[in-house]
């Protein structure tokens, strides 16, 4: 077998190609360039610095000066130095990259909804509150709560908002409690939305199954706990089958169940939060209904609750005439106020909208069953050539450890970065915690039976190396423009903007 | 598939949901519908909102031309279908156009540094004021009436459980500025910001040094909300605060509703440990090469979790390439060229709109960029309509957020607005005027 920079093989799904250098674009500047022509002015010119006195600007911000096709040619050149889910399996857990339908961009540049000014008159804006309406009426469905805000840019800005419900709500009963319980195994946010919200952190550790102690559970939850958040299916893709328990043990003393909803991927079609015990719960969008990712965004993160919780959701909620015509609502006492100006990341709502219609109820129903069948696939084919830390029955997702790999020196965030020399994006590295040496796989319905064979391929073939020849892993990946880059060096000296060479 | 992992059927994937929680129907949600029948029924939604309007509405929104190669660049896949920047070896498309936004945007700011955005201008102005919290070890915050008042409530949501009361200080009722007096008797030893917003609700641009000074003085930070970004070309950037929240839909962002837009929060340089948000550092690869990570994570949730500054993960990054694009297609002479016609357009339109009988133009002597108040002796109920059978939508009514401000509206005329349907509504509102005689 021989060994180039690039590794042994790269089992054809890649083999290297010249990417173009680029500069940045304030390098590549040059004093007169214009890439834009303004109409001719149709009023009289004003003297800014007359009209504006000292607030008036002298020295303009130092913006680059490019053609349109330097401009093009940047953006283009650094698109390709990118991964996306358009060039291949993207399996990073708890993330749901699947893929991003066209006609949901093109839907979403419709003149009349693009062009829309959230002030317009209700009269005006009946399209888009027939759009948001209808979008409402299909996540309550899926979800089987009862009341919807899609104000919420973002899952975090979601769980932020549905624990003020929560807390409004346990004010409302005569005391805000203290504490949220929030399992070890819980995304970063949930904890840190518990203190942006006022609440103590209190952690339950996972049992055995890395599931909910329902013991510890029962003997942690008292009069001063608000609010279990909960992820289910959990971070390491199983489902709480006691999860109708688990809602009684905290209803019993007046606790909520808020459940994260980042992993509904694994439910949509097949079970809803609302029949097994939620309170509260926030959505992704940009992970269950396919809404692009967009290299970290927008997202949008609706929560949906059960009818008491209702009079606290942020203002303005959707109401209908009796004319049929909707309107924003604005007087409502009990809620906790506005979340965010306007209503929400209204263009995500579209492709949402449009993703849901282009499924229909058994087409979500096959997304789900899809998604589980993947992830339950890779995990038959890779048990034993990674260590399977839990073995309990897994759903969208798969966790498995580097303990094997582990012996040799070589780690989860070795084996992922030498998937990308395979021409795969790496998996989820070190996450969820109660999993050391984590390699958290997430498939999703979108790839295709050769894809996941191609993927599983490149794993074996990464264990194999591990044992042959494991600095080839140790220091992966060989094949992409820049080699690991020094994070230390970045931190320790921030340079956060170009300057110009003095 | 089924028979390689072991299963009888799908369902059996699914038995570890108790029989009693899983759902033995089909969702109630429409049919699957064909592309073709999903536009249509999109197209359909399109025109029942009413096309063709011209609008002179303002407020924290703003109708600006989008240049065509945004969205031709944007939706690129490879922008558009990947994921946060973690693994930075490919993802460093996505890195180095952050890493130009956040320069472009410290620059026109007149800050050291930018974070890689916030939600919107109302969440970023929000957690600039806690992150003022964070540097001063204060909890009150001062506030002013003239900073959008969507903005002010979303603050008031997250300051409630954050001990943070926060004073609110009124304008004076010539300029429309901030009363300077009130403001400084408000700031305690206790304030730990400032918040004003330039230009303000009203289209005025405020004194910012002369805020700044009276902050400094009590040793509260200021923090400047900017929520007409195009301002920055021509308006004087506010260097003495230390932080600014600035709304960057200008920068070539759909309306689209009032979102997604983008907000994005910028700082001196010695209060960046207690930024909000994603950052991201040049560095270098193992031979030496520049490259582009996120750093400073120790500040994040994900890192943190309780801890962190902020709960934030996903951001509004593929709203900010918008921006970046935009930004470099107007380039250091556009954008002020921009910003100019923006002047000159809302200064023609004040003065034709304030010139009629019954109209009166509001603050008038202050500096003002795209945006002005014009009260009127009638209702605006009483024009409006009338506009609007004109195809014109006209200024919002602010009695809604400043009773003392009654019959005025808030207009705002950006490059797109014309000649023509400014003097069109000129002529209505003095129709108006005649028939209320």
């Amino acid at each position: 077998m021989t060994t180039n920079a690039t590794g042994p093989h790269t089992l054809g799904k890649v083999r290297p190609h010249p990417t173009q250098n680029e500069a940045l674009l304030f390098e590549k500047s040059s004093p007169g360039k214009r890439a834009y022509m303004l109409p001719p002015l149709d009023v009289p010119a004003v003297d800014a610095a007359a009209l504006l006195g000292p607030a008036h600007r002298k020295t303009p911000g130092q913006l680059p000066e490019l053609s349109e096709i330097e401009i093009i040619r940047h953006f283009t050149r650094l698109s390709t130095w990118n991964y996306a889910i358009d060039l291949g399996m993207y399996p990073l857990g708890s993330c749901t990259m699947k893929y991003n339908p066209r006609v949901n961009e093109l839907v979403a540049r419709i003149e009349g909804l693009a062009e829309a000014h959230p002030y317009r008159p209700d009269s005006l804006a009946q399209g888009i509150l027939e759009v948001i309406d209808l979008l409402q009426c299909c996540l309550l469905e899926i979800t089987g709560m009862d009341a919807i805000t899609l104000q919420p840019a973002a899952g975090a800005h979601g769980e932020f908002t549905g624990i003020l419900l929560v807390r409004a709500w346990h004010e409302s009963q005569g005391n805000p409690r203290r504490k949220i319980i929030i399992p070890d195994s819980a995304h970063g946010t949930n904890p840190a939305t518990a203190a942006i919200c006022g609440y103590t952190v209190e952690n339950l550790k996972s049992n055995a199954e890395g599931g909910i102690d329902l013991e510890a559970l029962a003997a942690q939850v008292d009069y001063e706990t608000a609010a279990l958040m909960l992820t289910n299916p959990s971070t390491i893709g199983v489902f709480e089958s006691q999860i109708a328990r688990i809602a009684e043990i905290l209803h019993a003393k007046g606790a909520l169940l808020y459940m994260d909803g980042a992993n509904m991927n694994a439910l949509v079609g097949k079970a809803r939060p609302g029949d097994f015990g939620v309170d509260v719960m926030h959505l992704n969008l940009h992970k269950t209904f396919s809404t692009p990712h967009g290299g970290g965004g927008p997202g949008s993160g609706p929560v949906a609750c059960k009818a008491f919780l209702e009079p606290f959701l942020p203002i303005p909620v959707l109401v209908q005439n009796e004319n049929g015509t909707k309107h924003w609502k604005y007087d409502r006492p009990q809620s906790v106020g506005r979340v965010r100006a306007f209503y929400g990341n209204v263009g995500m709502f579209i492709r949402a909208l449009a993703y849901i219609l282009a499924n229909g109820p058994d087409g979500l129903r096959q997304t789900t069953e899809d998604a589980v069948l993947n992830a339950n696939y890779i995990r038959k084919k890779l048990d034993g050539v990674y260590e399977l830390p839990y073995k309990t029955a897994s759903m969208h997702e798969v966790v498995f450890s580097d303990k094997l790999q582990a012996a040799k020196g070589v780690k989860t965030g070795d084996i992922a970065k030498r998937l990308i020399d395979y021409g795969f994006h790496p998996y989820t590295v070190s996450f969820p915690m109660i999993v050391h040496g984590a390699l958290m796989i997430e498939p999703t319905e979108s790839e295709s039976l050769e894809e996941l064979d191609l993927f599983i391929s490149a794993m074996r073939s990464i264990a194999k190396e591990v044992e042959e020849t494991p600095e080839l892993v140790k220091t992966a990946p060989h094949s992409t423009r820049v080699s690991r880059l020094d994070e230390v060096q970045a931190a320790r000296k921030p340079i956060l903007r170009w300057r110009p060479v003095e | 598939m089924l028979a390689e992992i072991g299963a009888a059927s799908i369902d059996d994937l699914f038995a570890v949901i108790p029989a009693g929680n899983r759902l033995d129907r089909d969702l109630a949600v429409p049919r699957a519908h064909a592309e073709s029948e999903i536009i249509d029924y999109f197209r359909s939604a399109g025109r029942k909102n009413a096309t063709g309007y011209a609008s002179f509405l303002g407020a924290g929104a703003y109708r600006h031309y989008r240049p065509v190669i945004i969205d031709s660049l944007v939706q690129r896949g490879e922008f558009l279908t990947s994921y946060t920047p973690y693994q930075a070896e490919i993802t460093q498309g996505t890195l180095q156009a952050i890493f130009e936004f956040q320069t472009m945007i410290a620059e026109l700011t007149g800050m050291d540094v930018a974070n890689a955005s916030m939600y919107d201008g109302s969440t970023g102005a929000a957690e600039a004021v806690r992150m003022a919290m964070r540097v001063t070890g204060r909890e009150k915050a001062v506030v002013a009436a003239t900073v959008h008042p969507e903005y002010r409530e979303v603050m008031a949501t997250y300051a409630r459980h954050q001990e943070l009361p926060s004073t609110l200080v009124g304008y004076d009722p010539k300029t429309g500025r901030v009363d300077l007096a009130a403001l400084e008797a408000a700031i305690t030893q206790e304030t730990a910001a400032v918040l004003v917003q330039s230009p303000n609700f009203f289209g005025v641009v405020e004194d910012i040094p002369a805020i700044a000074a009276i902050a400094h003085a009590k040793g509260a930070l200021l923090v400047v909300s900017i929520a007409e970004a195009v301002s920055l070309g021509v308006v004087r950037p506010p260097v003495e605060a230390d932080i600014v929240s600035l709304e960057a839909q200008s920068f070539g962002v759909a309306l689209s509703y009032g979102g997604p837009f983008c907000g994005v929060i910028a700082a001196k340089e010695q209060f960046l440990r207690q930024m909000p948000g994603r950052l991201v550092g040049q560095t270098v690869d193992g031979n030496g090469n520049r490259g582009f990570v996120l750093t400073l994570s120790t500040r994040e949730q994900h890192i943190r979790r309780e801890k962190a500054t902020s709960n934030i993960c996903t951001n509004q990054a593929l709203v900010a390439l918008m921006a970046t694009i935009f930004l470099s297609v107007y380039g250091k002479e556009g954008i002020r060229e921009l910003a100019e016609h923006n002047l000159a357009k809302a200064d023609y339109a004040a003065k034709a709109l304030g010139a009629q009988p019954g109209a009166r133009l509001l603050f008038a002597g202050s500096p003002r960029f795209n945006e002005f108040v014009l009260q009127s002796e009638e209702a605006p109920a009483a024009w409006s309509q009338r506009l609007l059978d004109k195809k014109i939508v006209g200024g919002i009514g602010l009695a809604r957020w400043y009773p003392e401000l009654d019959n005025s509206t808030l207009w705002c005329a950006t490059e797109m607005v014309t000649r023509e349907q400014i003097d069109t509504a000129a002529k209505v509102l003095a129709a108006a005027a005649v028939e209320a005689l």
